[in-house]
């Protein structure tokens, strides 16, 4: 059996227990990195992390002190990193009291003291008969798979409750990141909540150390966190996703570590995670670059198409008054060179939104190779034309436009308005009489007189569409 | 310990003040942007980049495009290169992210070198059976061992070159720069108003901080950079206003933290062994304990910081309280004796001033000291010039009690309690602006006298 | 006066405002924008704004909060990009003509623990003048005393900026802009939370700049002295009410006008097109 279906198919036992223990990792800290990130303190992980150093390297010389042989037990040295990161968390909050002193200063300075220490207490360490193989360096570089059942148990048990707590407090941590100063004027003891999510964070770090090691256990808190932010805008559902983005990367990492030989699990894990992140940076469903840019894509289009149909109309407006309501738009043929000569194409884009418009069924080819207009096409035009009309008249009424300038300025944002906005306007623009017709233009068209559509025309092609 | 400090101890501490100074120039403009995690990401971000080039030339080898010799001299300006340019693209891709991915900016750092640095872990062990990178030593920094590779026959550490060598360039673009770096760091809009490119002056800062945490990262291992990034200039803004000193005490800190930390890595191992009586402890790090000792100076300068040091703040408060019982003290004085001048014990003080009377001793010792009171027969008396200054302090609280009830309807209770407070406030110039606005009133709400203004000092 | 609206926008603006523009001196004036159309990340969206100020005038910008007041200076300057419009200063570019052109932003946008003394800030107005590489030299250090002596801080010269009152501090960027020698002052809220004290300095300094011939232009709040400091009004509020003499434009009417409240059309569709990131363009 190859090692990559060996590893698949959870064959090892030692396998199994990794996995396990490090999927219950990473849901919590996908969970509490998720509130993190909106505190806008996602780096408190690194320093915690790296703060928990030197209380490992005390609890070993401690532990080894007291009874020779017994420094490699695990709660003792998990212990001592705890309390050690949390009094590193408590001197960077008094550091950044100074007054010169910024939070990022405190972050750094607190970080780099205590992981001197550290390193200090782990060469040192080295020098000791068993501190070679003391395993300490795991604690640095992680080593999932040195987990054993006990760890896992102890895993499963942390991560329960720190999912607990956050399921359970989720409304007060939503409103301790949203808005601190609301939820302390409503009577939320905002401190000791802030300090409940300051000792989750401590627990996930400390938790993490073992399996990715303390120099990446922030990747856990933060990656995760901001894959789920490109999926949804709902704090639960965010939480919820970063729990399973942090569960999947946690899993995925474990199972290739476990598969091919060389690959430590720690920094599997985290690049796990970085493609789950990289994914969701491109394809998220809300704020994915590739999302973004097909709506812009869309957008452009939709213009480019407005703009076309406007200029049919004006086209057809132009040959003069118009025989009768219904016919003069409909079945009259464009030539290319009109539209060609009607606006100021770039180079390329008229063929183009032909090519789009003919595809929608907004315009067509007649046997003459002209263009007409189909009556979907026909009741787009004229809603082009209605909107373009009637943002010009509000521009110049109520923004100190003037008649030569308002045709361009208006065609810039008059794509932006929604049909709202568009009734709006009407009411805003009383002097055109209701039912409104298409208002006419304001500067000069080819045809001066014309073009008052009546609005029961709109209708008409309403019901000629269907 | 000290006894056999040699030549390579010398070097030890040359090569790490070099490194450490030579951070601590771009570290103050980090910090004074808030960037000082920036310089974590730089770091965390080379690991990728050593490994990358030393594969590089390890393949080149054996591939003979190159000979063993070349490869040995190139190989250190190619791991050079290699880690710049992560350096580099990790701050310059964590930008990026938070602005198309939108993202806050401390999140965008976090994911990036923390993937980079799982990247850089994942090849080295990759690439174990060929190229033996330590990751400890990128990570903890490998001074003892380095000062032995020699330059030629000069016996001066090759590392002691590149770090001074990235010293001198950035002492260079410092004074170079000076003026630009400050209004762009200061005031970036104020700078492209007047046309400094604040943001190009700020990218070419990153790409210094880069190399040179690059060119440290070395001696001082790439977790240790930060410390001297950050906290030589953390504590120098403590210790002066003035920008262009903050820049020379963040270098000089920074040298001293690298000679405390190698004294403290020869001499705090040895006295533990001995303490504990643990001979089996090893050797500490001289980069570990250079952070460490940066950390102290931290917590020295804070405590000692000249405008608001730990000590300065108790200082003044102190001083504070001081002077506010010894004008309660005159003023009672005053109030009670100043026509009679009658004689008042220690105790019937303390009972006014509701305070116990062996506490109200030393003030009174101090005020005789200073010549403002007069012991008689174990009690006290106003002398002059304590009743001068009684006499501003009563001017002060009654001018005030007077403001206070021309502009506010207050009981006599709260004007007295307000005046009470603001009486130790009012300087001889607000006092007279108090009067003059008051148009120098006879007597206070109370009716009681409003003693006239001191006359000048100079007739005492 | 010299705020006069474009000529072809006649037909939409007050007549009062429509008095013809008097050439300055040199024959071009300081400020001439044209068309200016500002849509940014959730900053207040200014449109169409057309105005021209001619020298030796003090404009009060004056508009509700919100209005864009802030970000037509900034985008004039070019620190906020523009969607659309031409600003000229002196009939050029502001690239070709920053020297002339002095800038005084509000007094909450840098940190104000930096460590600088008061007389370095000042200094700072100078360094585009000293050009690269070139160290601060001792006659700049001179002018810079000289600047902060004229505001009235010369023995703060040497105070941590900290240390100063808000007043002072406004004084010291008013001392930072009368370095440069500039013949256009744009300030950004230089009365918001100063003393009495630093408020009487800044408008005698405005008032000295105008009888030499510089011209000013000023973000300000207080309704009750546009006509005591100032000499023009541009009244804006996401797009030009009225802009002329204080005499002819600020009146009842047109402060009423400015006052009443947005345009909600015109929020809306801005709000769409940050939305969209990108003004779309044809």
């Amino acid at each position: 059996m190859s090692p990559w279906m060996r590893a698949l198919l959870l064959q090892d036992y030692n396998t199994r227990v990794v996995l396990l223990g490090t999927i219950f990792l990473g849901m919590s800290s996908g969970m509490v990195g998720t509130l993190m990130l909106l505190r806008r303190r996602a780096l408190v992980g690194d320093v915690a992390s790296h703060a928990a150093l030197p209380g490992v390297g005390f609890a070993y010389l401690i532990m080894e002190r007291i009874h020779p042989g017994s420094g490699k037990w695990f709660p003792g040295l998990l212990t001592g990193a705890a309390i050690s990161a949390g009094l590193g968390l408590l001197c960077s909050r008094g550091f950044a009291r100074i007054r010169r002193i910024r939070e990022d200063a405190a972050l750094a300075i607190t970080l780099s003291l205590f992981f001197g220490c550290g390193v200090v207490l782990f060469t040192m360490i080295q020098g000791l008969p068993s501190g070679q193989s003391a395993g300490l360096n795991e604690f640095v570089f992680g080593k999932a798979a040195a987990l054993l059942q006990a760890d896992v148990q102890l895993l499963a048990v942390a991560s329960l409750i720190v999912l607990v707590t956050c399921v359970a407090l989720e409304k007060e941590f939503a409103l301790l990141c949203f808005d601190e100063d609301f939820a302390s004027v409503n009577g939320y003891p905002v401190a000791r909540l802030d300090l409940l999510l300051t000792l989750l964070v401590i627990g996930v770090t400390v938790l993490g150390m073992q399996s990715v090691g303390l120099l990446l256990v922030v990747a856990m808190l933060v990656i995760p966190a901001a894959a789920a932010s490109y999926w949804s805008e709902r704090l639960r559902t965010r939480q919820f996703l970063s729990m399973l983005i942090g569960g999947a990367s946690a899993g995925l990492g474990v199972l290739i570590s476990a598969a091919v030989p060389k690959f430590a699990a720690g920094a599997v894990i985290v690049l796990a995670g970085t493609a789950l992140f990289v994914i969701s940076l491109l394809f998220g469903r809300t704020g994915g670059i590739v999302w973004r840019l097909r709506e812009q894509w869309n957008f452009r289009q939709q213009i480019g198409l407005e703009d076309l149909l406007r200029t049919c109309f004006e086209v057809l407006e132009s040959r003069g008054p118009a025989t009768g309501p219904s016919d003069w738009l409909s079945e009259l043929p464009i030539s290319k060179a009109e539209l060609e000569a009607a606006r100021d194409w770039v180079s390329g884009r008229l063929p183009y939104l032909l090519h789009v418009a003919c595809y929608q069924g907004l315009l067509r080819y007649d046997a003459q190779g002209n263009l007409r207009l189909t009556s979907s096409g026909r009741r787009r035009a004229i809603l082009a034309v209605r909107t373009h009309r009637l943002w010009e008249r509000y521009l110049i009424e109520h923004a100190a436009e003037t008649p030569e300038t308002v045709d361009r300025r208006a065609d810039r944002t008059e794509h932006l308005l929604r049909a709202d906005a568009v009734e709006e306007l009407e009411a805003l623009l009383p002097q055109i009489e209701r039912p409104m017709p298409v208002p006419t233009s304001p500067h000069e068209t080819a045809a001066s007189e014309s073009s008052l559509l009546p609005r029961p025309l709109l209708k008409a092609e309403d019901q000629h569409a269907q | 310990m000290l006894s056999d400090w040699s030549w390579l101890d010398t070097w030890i501490v040359v090569t790490a003040a070099l490194a450490a100074m030579s951070c601590a120039l771009p570290g103050t403009w980090l910090l004074l942007r808030r960037q000082s995690l920036l310089g974590d990401a730089i770091s965390h971000s080379v690991l990728p980049g050593i490994v990358l080039a030393y594969l590089l030339i390890d393949q080149l080898e054996h591939a003979g495009v190159v000979t063993r010799e070349t490869a040995l001299l190139i190989r250190h300006p190619c791991l050079f290169a290699g880690a710049a340019v992560t350096g580099v693209l990790s701050g310059w891709l964590s930008e990026l992210l938070s602005r198309i991915g939108r993202l806050d900016a401390g999140a965008a750092l976090g994911v990036v070198y923390t993937s980079m640095f799982a990247a850089g872990l994942l090849l080295i062990r990759l690439a174990a059976d060929r190229a033996h990178i330590d990751p400890g030593c990128v990570l903890y920094g490998n001074l003892e061992t380095i000062v032995t590779d020699t330059w030629g026959t000069t016996g001066i550490p090759r590392a002691a070159i590149m770090n001074g060598a990235l010293l001198l360039l950035n002492l260079l673009l410092l004074l170079m720069f000076f003026k630009e770096l400050t209004v762009s760091v200061f005031d970036p809009a104020m700078a492209v108003s007047i046309g400094i490119p604040a943001d190009r002056v700020q990218q070419a800062l990153l790409a210094c901080t880069g190399a040179t945490v690059v060119a440290s990262f070395e001696s001082v291992g790439s977790i240790l950079v930060i410390a001297m990034l950050v906290v030589p200039p953390a504590c120098a803004v403590l210790l002066t206003e003035r920008l262009s000193r903050v820049c020379w005490y963040a270098a000089v800190i920074a040298a001293a933290s690298a000679l405390g930390g190698h004294l403290a890595a020869l001499i705090v191992p040895e006295l533990t062994r001995r303490v504990f009586n643990w001979p089996e402890l090893g050797d500490a790090t001289t980069a570990g304990m250079m952070a460490i000792a940066a950390g102290c100076l931290f917590l020295l300068a804070w405590i000692c910081s000249p405008h608001d040091g730990l000590i300065r703040q108790y200082r003044d408060r102190w001083r504070l309280q001081r002077r506010i019982v010894e004008e309660d003290l005159l003023g009672i004085l005053y109030r009670r004796g100043s026509l009679l001048h009658e004689v008042s014990f220690a105790a019937d003080l303390g009972q006014l001033m509701k305070q116990p009377p062996r506490k109200l001793q030393p003030v009174l010792d101090r005020l005789c000291r200073a010549g403002a009171l007069n012991l008689q027969g174990g009690g006290y008396t106003l002398t002059a010039i304590g009743m001068r200054q009684a006499e501003s302090l009563v001017r002060s609280h009654r001018l005030w009690e007077s403001y206070l009830a021309e502009h506010f309807e207050l009981s006599d209770r709260q004007l007295h309690n307000s005046a009470e407070q603001f009486e130790h406030f009012l300087n001889p110039q607000l006092r007279e602006t108090l009067a003059e606005e008051l148009r120098q009133p006879q007597q206070d709400p109370h009716g009681a006298t409003i003693p006239p203004a001191n006359p000048p000092a100079s007739q005492s | 006066m010299s705020v006069v609206p474009p000529v072809s926008s006649t037909a939409a603006v007050p007549a009062e405002m429509s008095s013809p523009p008097v050439e300055s001196p040199a024959g071009e004036l300081p400020l001439k924008v044209h068309d200016l159309t500002v849509a940014y990340h959730r900053q207040p969206v200014l449109w169409n704004l057309d105005c021209q100020v001619s020298s030796g005038s003090l404009v009060a910008i004056v508009g509700p909060n919100g209005a864009g007041k802030s970000t037509f200076l900034k985008a004039i300057l070019d620190l906020v990009p523009r969607a659309a419009g031409e600003v000229e200063f002196f009939g050029r570019p502001y690239r070709e003509v920053r020297q002339r052109v002095a800038y005084v932003p509000q007094r909450a946008s840098v940190d104000w623990d930096f460590p600088v003394t008061a007389a370095d800030v000042v200094a700072m107005g100078l360094y585009g003048k000293l050009g690269w590489f070139r160290p601060v030299t001792r006659q700049a250090r001179r002018q810079a005393l000289d600047a902060l002596e004229r505001v009235g801080l010369a023995e703060f010269a040497q105070r941590q900026i900290r240390q100063l009152s808000g007043g002072q501090q406004q004084r010291v960027f008013l001392a930072r802009a009368l370095v440069q020698e500039a013949d256009l002052y744009l300030m950004d809220e230089p009365f918001a939370g100063v003393d009495a004290a630093t408020e009487r300095t800044i408008v005698q300094l405005l008032q000295t700049l105008r009888a030499v011939g510089k011209t000013g232009m000023v973000v300000h709040h207080d309704l009750q002295t546009v006509r005591e400091y100032f000499s023009h009004v541009l009244l804006l509020n996401t797009r030009v009410i009225a802009a002329g003499p204080v005499e002819t434009v600020f009146t009842e009417e047109n402060l009423r006008r400015t006052y009443q409240g947005r345009l909600s059309l015109l929020d809306q569709v801005g709000h769409q097109l940050t939305l969209a990131e990108r003004m779309p363009r044809s």
